[in-house]
């Protein structure tokens, strides 16, 4: 069964004493709410979840969407829970007030996302799509485009949606081939195909707004030659009237894995009337400064999938009776022991309960590190801020989207044959969550921005924005009696980090093989790192509240803390050991020897 | 015509309700509080009656402790105008609320009183029907449509028999039923503008009304765990217990 109560006591802890500093205020203050306000916007928003999208989420899914002569239809019960959503304002969340919104911290956009991807991930990539193309028209449109977009976005009267990808380009952008002719009144003709469009076509509002890349006549060759157009499926007059319906249309939806009550949209551009978003061949510029918000909500997407995927194991961990536990029968009046008490599925579950919430902090640090990049006057705080959120943002997309999957398939196994057959809706939880490691850059991309990108940037600065803070932190509770089973965990497996970073930058100037072959083996050791100095945080938190802790919260995060430490975190070592070891056993492995089992 | 919906805060619908070891009362501590359930739906139909041009203002009052604030805020943020909390410490039985009720009635001249029919708390399902009674109001009790037109007010109610239909005439007391309508969420931009409404706050002994309870609380224990249930032969064995030993038939 899928079992999901938002985790609200959980953003509570982090709001009030993980976050909590004098920034946390002022960032709240700016949006000009308090504590006990966002108590109440996330007591809100999970009612939300839990009562309208939770209910729908498994019909929807074997429903799916459905085509019909270029119209799309959402499943049963999506028409009513997208008119609540946005009538309740959601849409806007973060939005700035002068378009409609409620510039609310970006941080708490991600606490809603998070329970909006566990109780229906399909249902919120329409929301979704939107806020990805509020983001970018707001960051890199005119002020025309703005004023007559984004209001109606950020009401969700209109949907958005991003058009990358093609028949021959998914990865490489640089393959592009739609094309954008100027007319002379200053708008463009836009003519291509593009695949894959979530959300492209569908039945939730009387507008989509499409934000296509695409080339120009004589334009550069590759990614320097695209532009971003703003391509409306019914063209508004400047008041945002509706007026002609433009020329393009879905030939067609995917059938597929899971998502399914999303629509994955083949659109046809046909001569269509777009306009310029930003200057012309700086596409993949504007498009990569929404991009870092969109990873970073696809890493939530998959931290939603793993509390769902917890919760609902839990649940089960509990209810089903199967064997004795070796020691001591639990359950004498009962023809058996719940599966609780078997030490295999106690590791799984601990396994998804320290990873989801170890993210789900990292995640909350960084949405703040958006929220004070946004307002921070101080030149260098603010430089840390953006370092931070560079460094993180790949790594949070694909662990978190990695941990998505693991904890589903795991949901699976504790389920056995019963979360296989599709009755309890396990099975959707693996489908669902297999998107987030694919889309917005796979995670072999996001290990290679990791890696090459994000290391050598401004010669190293990035990686000091997570480095030193851990070096003083493990400098100033060395002696901190009460973490001995966290700093000396943290430190070696940080010193660990610390000697990979130098060896794959060292190799890395020889042969960039050496640094890109094991970019997602550091990745992982960065994550697990990242996470395990999130743990020891709590932990340290968590002594500190020791006496006013009526529900035994606190213990219970110290004594998750120490699982992790003890059995996720030594994780490191074999990493450490795989890449010392070189890139020669792949790179160098003869391309013939692949087939050396089979004749072709 | 003003309209003044009466709101409490109670345990939460899901939470499991537990007994203090000491039998003084259930524990509360630490506990997932809400709005009493038909009280959303009063909530509800009174913003419904103002979005229909019949009434101009939602006032909301809740008789309780300091947190109750937060269950106006609710309502609040549903849509309601403005709030009033009046603070007592301990558990007012009914009566009592009803005559705080009346006190604030003859000072705010409402038309309109909604109330939930009970509170999921005690159940004690009197508050309408004694503030009526004090007022001398004409009332409706467990009502599942509320139509005003005019000064006369049509409502149905729900009674043992099937529906009863009844004309009353303001100003009136309603109470509701959960069948009334389906509550509202709170908007987010409702929320944010729910900070600046105002919420008077009043003391109940500064009211001089007689609070002191009718009841003694003697203990409260939780009811006593259901048996295992067994087999029976046949009918005639099913019929024999049920006559000597359930006592049934
Ligand atoms: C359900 C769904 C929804 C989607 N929604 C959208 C959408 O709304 N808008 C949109 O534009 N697109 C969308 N996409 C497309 C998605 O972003 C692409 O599928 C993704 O970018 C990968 O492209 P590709 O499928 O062509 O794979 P390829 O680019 O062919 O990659 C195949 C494999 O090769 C690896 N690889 C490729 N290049 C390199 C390299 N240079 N170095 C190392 N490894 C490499 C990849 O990591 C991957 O493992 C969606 C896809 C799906 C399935």
């Amino acid at each position: 069964m899928q079992v999901y109560k938002a985790p609200l006591k959980d953003y509570k802890f982090l709001i009030k004493d993980f976050l909590n500093s004098s920034t946390t205020d002022l960032i709240l203050n700016n949006s000009d709410i308090d504590q006990s306000d966002l108590e109440m916007i996330l007591d809100e928003a999970a009612k939300f979840c839990e009562e309208e999208l939770l209910p729908i989420n498994q019909s929807s899914d074997s429903e799916g969407c459905i085509f019909n002569k270029g119209k799309v239809a959402t499943p049963k019960g999506f028409i009513k829970a997208y008119k609540n959503f946005v009538e309740n304002g959601w849409q806007g969340i973060s939005v700035e007030k002068k378009y409609g919104g409620q510039n609310l911290p970006y941080f708490v956009n991600m606490f809603l996302d998070e329970m909006i991807s566990s109780a229906n991930m399909s249902f919120g990539l329409y929301p979704g799509l939107t806020s990805n193309a509020i983001d970018a028209i707001e960051k890199s449109a005119s002020n025309e485009i703005k004023d007559l977009y984004l209001p109606k976005l950020s009401t969700g009267e209109w949907t958005g949606t991003m058009n990358l990808t093609e028949p021959q380009c998914g990865t490489d952008l640089g393959l592009i081939k739609t094309m954008a002719s100027p007319q002379a009144n200053g708008s463009y003709k836009i003519t291509g195909t593009k695949i894959f469009i979530t959300c492209g076509e569908h039945d939730l509002s009387e507008n989509i707004i499409h934000l296509v890349l695409a080339k120009t006549p004589n334009s550069p060759e590759g990614i320097k030659g695209i532009s971003m157009f703003v391509v409306p499926k019914i063209i508004p007059d400047e008041e945002g009237n509706l007026g002609e319906k433009n020329s393009l249309e879905c030939s067609s939806i995917e059938k597929k894995m899971g998502i399914n009550a999303s629509p994955t949209c083949v659109m046809h551009y046909n001569e269509a009337k777009g306009w310029l978003v930003g200057d012309l061949h700086k596409g993949m510029k504007a498009m990569f400064i929404m991009m870092n918000g969109a990873r970073l909500m696809v890493g939530v997407q998959g931290l939603g999938m793993a509390e769902i995927s917890y919760q609902s194991a839990l649940y089960y961990a509990k209810e089903r009776l199967q064997g004795r536990s070796l020691k001591e029968t639990k359950n004498p009046d009962k023809p058996a022991d719940p599966i609780l008490v078997h030490p295999e599925i106690r590791k799984n579950l601990l396994k998804i309960k320290t990873l989801t919430e170890g993210i789900r902090g990292l995640m909350a640090w960084t949405g703040l590190q958006v929220d004070i990049s946004r307002i921070e006057k101080d030149k260098f705080k603010k430089q840390h801020s953006d370092d931070w959120i560079a460094l993180m943002t790949p790594i949070l997309k694909s662990f978190s989207t990695e941990v998505g999957c693991e904890a589903s398939s795991l949901a699976v196994q504790i389920y056995g044959g019963h979360g296989y057959i599709r009755d309890h809706g396990i099975e959707q939880l693996v489908r669902d969550a297999r998107i987030a490691p694919i889309y917005e850059g796979t995670n072999g991309i996001q290990a290679l921005d990791l890696v090459g990108r994000k290391m050598p940037m401004h010669t190293g600065r990035l990686l000091k924005s997570f480095f030193h803070v851990v070096k003083e932190y493990l400098e100033k509770n060395s002696f901190n009696y009460n973490l001995s089973e966290f700093i000396p965990p943290l430190a070696k497996s940080f010193g660990r980090l610390q000697q990979i970073t130098s060896f794959i930058a060292l190799k890395g100037l020889n042969d960039p093989d050496e640094a890109a072959g094991p970019a997602t083996d550091y990745l992982k050791m960065f994550s697990l790192v990242a996470i395990g100095y999130v743990w020891t945080q709590y932990a340290e938190i968590s002594y500190n509240k020791g006496k006013e802790d009526p529900e035994g919260f606190y213990k219970a995060k110290i004594e998750s803390g120490k699982y992790y430490m003890s059995k996720i975190l030594p994780e490191t070592g074999s990493l450490m050991s795989s890449i010392l070891s070189g890139a020669k056993y792949y790179n160098e492995f003869d391309d013939k020897y692949f087939d050396s089992g089979f004749a072709l | 015509m003003k309209i003044l919906v009466t709101v409490k805060r109670v345990i939460d619908y899901n939470v499991q309700i537990r007994v203090k070891s000491d039998g003084s009362g259930v524990e509360t501590e630490n506990v997932k509080m809400s709005m009493n359930p038909p009280d959303e739906n009063a909530v509800e139909e009174a913003l419904r009656i103002k979005e229909t041009g019949k009434a101009d203002e939602v006032i909301v009052i809740s008789v309780g402790g300091e947190k109750s604030q937060e269950t106006i805020r609710t309502a609040l943020a549903m849509g309601a105008d403005r709030g009033i909390l009046i603070k007592a410490d301990s558990n007012l039985e009914p009566l009592a609320v009803a005559k705080v009720l009346q006190k604030i009635i003859e000072k705010e001249n409402p038309k309109m009183v909604l109330l939930g029919k009970q509170a999921i708390d005690d159940d004690c399902n009197q508050t309408g029907q004694m503030l009526s009674a004090l007022l001398g109001w004409e009332q409706g009790a467990f009502v599942s449509k509320i139509e005003v037109d005019g000064n006369s007010v049509s409502i149905t109610r729900e009674i043992d028999e099937g529906l009863e239909m009844l004309k009353l005439s303001l100003p009136v007391i309603v109470t509701c039923d959960l069948r009334l309508n389906e509550p509202r969420y709170a908007s987010l931009p409702n929320i944010m503008k729910a900070k600046k409404k105002p919420i008077d706050l009043l003391n109940v002994e500064d009211l001089g009304v007689d609070t002191s309870p009718r009841i003694k609380q003697i203990k409260v224990e939780e009811p006593p765990k259901r048996e295992k249930g067994i087999m029976v032969k046949d009918v005639a064995e099913l019929v024999q217990k049920l006559k000597h030993e359930a006592k049934v038939i």
